[in-house]
């Protein structure tokens, strides 16, 4: 009566640690986990298929908030079909898309576009967020009402900060009456115009505009207050600084419902990356001191901050071919967001548990969504892994249209084996 | 000798015997360029464009005289007029350039690393000429050689550089070249324009123009763009010149045989008062001048030399 038969599997749960054993799907849910070893005789199968997972590690697929995808728009950069297939290679089952879209998705039509358009092409589960204010400009709140009856997850206007403190209070106060998630960027705009990298001796030397992490804990801190004023449900999408963590952490011990999250980027790189100008690490917020990202490893390894994202922003070549200051932020992430965050385990930072709260139970769990864990009745969204095989990166071989990867060329450990959404195999092969 | 870089994009990269091999071909270009014949054959036959894509008068005539001194056919490209507008992007300008075969690029750009960008993608020589806030590195090498000249020396020296550091390509240069030769450097000006991080360069930082300039034996002066006068910056012109403009008053207390310096050109009564700008006893404003044709004469002949033993085996 079971679909599918995993065998052999080192199981990684979110919630309660890893273990040798069997999966069982039925349905495209599980239905059934066996501890014990392989071959135990426990585990029998009356139909479908078995995997045998050799040891490997079965963990919940990866749920991904704040992928840029191009369509509508800018579908040159990346379309339904290629980020699904990133996203696939990857091992992330739901891409939590942004609305940072040409034209944005500010009302329901557009939403519904994209959500047409996401069931056609793409391989795996696709929630959209949407604009918290029309056009992303930051004066007039979205229908937010609507939005979220058509299946808006959460609103943000993305890397847009809503300068007016007053129109950010109203949206997050009409935000709360309906339940809705608001994901803010930190960031101080007046302070961080123009930045290209972060201030300080390596932006001196090179000659480059820089902001100061200040500028994130005052946007933080603003955010916070309106947070406070309002009683509404706020998630920080990228912590990068030390600096803002104690007010993350005062907002926390106040019983605010706050989340935070940072971009894989922001933990597995520092600022000195950027060395002669190379634009593909130029991302937004820009990458910080090692003293900063090593701050921001500890703090998902305390929980301080829940979620790991890829921040996948994909970018053509033309706009990375440019002189620093004016080319293009944002890196394409989706196919390398597991393998770069294995790096964090192989370091001895987190082990696997923690690092998939970070990367699948705490994202879904944040936006209501039934993904990101290894439990009975839970959907199969499954990523078979192997968390130790080197090899090194070619970004020509990346599934995204765009190449735009900082870690071309990188020596890396983890390879995805093989994806399942609902049961059904999405990338890789079966033994 | 020693010198066997490819291109010369900034000071960071250089050594100091690469600074030095630069500065004594330099110190006989300067004799040289004081006979009545000027000219040599060193890069006869070799074609050096000037690409300036922020207007520069000065830099510009300084190259365009020391290539033709030099023997080279010289072009001069006003980048703001031209393709740039019509939407072709840096690399493509460079490429259509480097087809024609050039043997030097000099290239002035107003983003910092864009020179780096360009020089990755052609096969000839690039000198870089300013770009953005980064690196203007023939300057530090012409003011290491007026300073040398002017004290015999180009260590233990201490060296005062005054006014707008963090937006100054001139600055980063000259902090980096001076710090290499070892010598002792004090940055002045107001707080709002140093540079972040700047006290991890192994410089002094003060504000207080008078301390500052306590006993220094250089006083390098920088220019005030008009742009940051109006009150984002500083709060006005004239309070810039009485706190951190150069005067008799204050030049008396660095030490006696101190010189003062100036890239150019010059606001006189913002960052320097006028008669002491002309006072040929303490200024080497014009010595500055002059050195930087001789400097970018030697930078180009050592830049070219590797590519000329090639062609002749």
């Amino acid at each position: 009566m079971s679909d599918l038969l995993f065998t052999n599997a080192r199981l990684i749960d979110p919630e309660a640690g890893e273990v040798l054993g069997s999966l069982e799907v039925t349905r495209g849910r599980i239905s059934k986990i066996v501890p014990h070893g392989p071959n135990d005789g426990r585990v029998t199968l009356s139909t479908g298929k078995v995997v045998d997972c050799r040891g490997r590690c079965l963990a919940p697929g990866i749920v991904d908030i704040g992928v840029k995808i191009g369509e509508p728009g800018e579908r040159h950069k990346e379309s339904f079909r290629t980020a699904g297939q990133a996203a696939a290679a990857g091992g992330v089952t739901t891409i939590v898309m942004r609305a940072d879209t040409l034209p944005a998705i500010d009302d329901p039509e557009t939403l519904t576009f994209v959500m047409n358009r996401a069931h056609a092409e793409c391989a795996v589960r696709v929630h959209p967020l949407a604009a918290l204010t029309k056009g992303r400009d930051g004066r007039e709140m979205t229908e937010i009402g609507f939005l979220k009856d058509a299946g808006a997850v959460a609103f943000s206007d993305g890397d847009r900060v809503i300068a007016d403190p007053r129109v950010m209070s109203r949206a997050l106060a009409y935000a709360t009456a309906l339940g809705a998630l608001v994901i803010g960027h930190p960031q101080d705009p007046g302070l961080s115009r123009g930045a290209a990298v972060t201030s300080g001796k390596f932006a001196t030397l090179k000659g480059l505009p820089g902001v100061s992490p200040m500028a994130e804990r005052m946007g933080l801190e603003r955010d916070l207050a309106l947070v406070e004023m309002t009683g509404a449900r706020y998630h920080a999408d990228q912590i990068t600084t030390a600096v803002a963590l104690p007010a993350l952490e005062r907002a926390r011990a106040a019983g605010l419902d706050v989340t935070a999250g940072v971009s894989i980027h922001h933990l597995t790189l520092n600022e000195l990356d950027v060395a002669d100008y190379r634009t593909f690490f130029k991302v937004k917020p820009p990458l910080r001191s090692e003293d900063d990202r090593a701050a921001m490893v500890a703090a998902i390894s305390s929980g301080m901050i829940d979620i790991i994202s890829s921040m996948h922003t994909p970018q053509d070549e033309e706009s990375k071919r440019l002189p620093f200051e004016e080319a293009a932020s944002g890196a394409v992430a989706l196919e390398t967001l597991l393998p770069a965050a294995l790096r964090l385990v192989h370091a001895g930072a987190l082990d696997l548990a923690a690092l998939f709260r970070a990367l699948a139970l705490n994202p879904a769990k944040r936006l209501g969504l039934e993904g990101g864990r290894l439990a009975i009745g839970a959907p199969a969204d499954l990523v078979w892994f192997d968390a130790d095989a080197p090899f090194v990166l070619d970004r020509f071989k990346l599934h995204s249209k765009s190449k735009n990867t900082p870690f071309d060329g990188a020596r890396m450990q983890g390879r995805v084996l093989a994806t399942y959404v609902g049961g059904e195999r999405v990338f890789g092969g079966e033994s | 000798m020693g010198f066997s870089a490819r291109h010369l994009l900034g000071i960071e990269p250089l050594s100091r015997d690469d600074i030095s091999a630069i500065l004594d071909l330099a110190d006989h270009y300067a004799a040289q360029n004081r006979q009545p014949n000027k000219h040599s054959n060193v890069l006869a036959g070799r074609t050096q464009i000037n690409m300036f894509f922020e207007n520069s008068t000065r830099t510009q005539a300084s190259f365009e005289l020391a290539g033709k001194r030099l023997g080279a056919d010289v072009m001069n490209m006003a980048m703001q007029a031209s393709s740039i507008k019509k939407g072709e992007t840096l690399i493509d300008t460079a490429l259509t350039l480097n087809a024609m075969h050039p043997d030097l690029l000099v290239v002035r750009h107003p983003s910092s690393g864009a020179v780096n960008l360009l020089a990755d993608k052609v096969n000839c020589a690039v000198l870089n000429a300013g770009d953005g806030r980064h690196e203007h590195p023939t300057q530090a090498l012409l003011d290491a050689l007026t300073i040398r000249r002017a004290k015999g020396r180009l260590h233990r020296l201490t060296v005062a550089i005054c006014g707008d550091i963090a937006h100054s390509r001139v600055a980063r240069s000259n902090i980096l070249l001076l710090g290499k030769m070892e010598n002792r450097i004090r940055l002045i000006g107001p707080t709002t324009l140093m540079p972040s991080g700047i006290a991890d360069f192994g410089v002094e930082v003060t504000d207080d123009m008078r301390s500052g300039l306590k006993g220094v034996d250089v006083v390098m002066m920088l220019r005030l763009q008009k742009e940051r006068m109006d009150g984002g910056f500083i709060p006005s012109e004239r309070e810039y010149y009485h706190r951190w403009g150069l005067d008799a008053q204050k030049l008396a207390l660095a030490s006696p045989d101190a010189i003062v310096m100036h890239p150019g050109p010059m606001n006189r009564g913002v960052e320097i008062d006028g008669t002491l700008a002309d006072d040929i006893n303490r200024s080497v404003i014009q010595e500055q001048v002059e050195m930087g044709v001789a400097v970018r004469m030697a930078a180009m002949d050592l830049l070219t030399r590797k590519l000329r033993k090639g062609q002749r085996s």
